[in-house]
């Protein structure tokens, strides 16, 4: 019986556990709102810190769209992703403007997706996490649970 | 039911000063838009218009309907990101137009980035009002 819960407990363990980038609870209020609007809210750590200040310090061209966040909040906001910005090492240098599908993780994890299928329109672009990630907004990027069940593993 | 009485009435009173009705938007900004043009009364027939309307500012988004697709009944998808937009239309979408400051910040950032230049209270009471009459 005893064996039978421990089974259990183990089975309940997420499996990859790298995959999962919960968004801090702490993310300000207009973290949704402004920066979840033409995007996913991507979670901080999936950039460094000095990537993120550059993006934030760019905003008024953010990949060809004014996306300026006005006042305190934008302030907040920054700092935000800062404290909670990912491992510059592991994720290395992105180039400019700094994007998250250039950090070395990304592309390592991905490297095996042909090509035709960032083209998808389903997909459209390699900023779109939760056409294939159907849990990236709770953080949750598991190779297992993929929607397009051709590039499921 | 006595003494709950006055707590729903605290409750409903705190509620619209949150949130606002389609319908109170566009009157604010046909009346912005009659100030400066005596006589003004939106049209949706004329926001329709302007919804479909095509514009030589950006190649990615020539108009509204690259993102809202050719009718704001349906889900749209971001024409850069491809991320999934919620319909337009209130039929559809009833939170949609209910926020007086989250519709500012939204026209103000599409007009820009599809026409180039800020859209006007007239355009904004037309596109409103297309929006709640859509069906």
């Amino acid at each position: 019986m005893k064996h039978i819960a421990i089974i259990l407990l183990l089975g309940a363990t997420p499996p990859a556990f790298a995959d999962r980038v919960p968004l801090p609870a702490n993310a300000p209020a207009g973290y949704q709102a402004e920066c979840g609007g033409c995007h996913m809210a991507y979670q901080p750590a999936l950039l460094s810190a000095g990537d993120w200040r550059r993006t934030m310090a760019g905003l008024k061209d953010h990949f060809g769209t004014d996306a300026t966040v006005d006042g305190p909040a934008g302030q907040e906001i920054a700092s935000f992703l800062e404290r909670n910005a990912g491992n510059a090492g592991k994720l290395g240098s992105t180039g400019e403007p700094p994007r998250i599908s250039q950090t070395a993780r990304f592309v390592r994890k991905h490297r095996e997706i042909p090509a035709k299928y960032w083209k998808d329109p389903r997909i459209k672009s390699a900023a779109n996490c939760e056409a294939c990630h159907r849990g990236a907004a709770d953080g949750n990027y598991s190779e297992h649970d993929i929607l397009i069940r051709e590039l499921r593993r | 039911m006595v003494r709950t009485l006055p707590a729903l009435y605290l409750l409903l009173v705190s509620i619209a000063a949150q949130a606002e009705t389609p319908q109170r938007i566009g009157e604010t900004y046909a009346a912005e838009a009659a100030a400066r043009q005596a006589g003004f009364t939106s049209s949706a027939k004329r926001g329709e218009t302007l919804f479909r309307q095509r514009f030589a500012n950006n190649d990615k988004m020539p108009a509204c309907t690259s993102c809202h697709t050719d009718s704001p009944l349906n889900a749209g998808q971001h024409a850069v990101t491809g991320k999934a937009i919620r319909p337009l239309a209130v039929a559809a979408n009833g939170q949609r137009f209910s926020d007086p400051a989250k519709v500012e910040k939204w026209f103000g950032r599409n007009c820009k980035e599809v026409i180039g230049r800020d859209c006007t209270p007239a355009e904004k009471a037309d596109f409103v009002a297309y929006m709640s009459e859509a069906r």
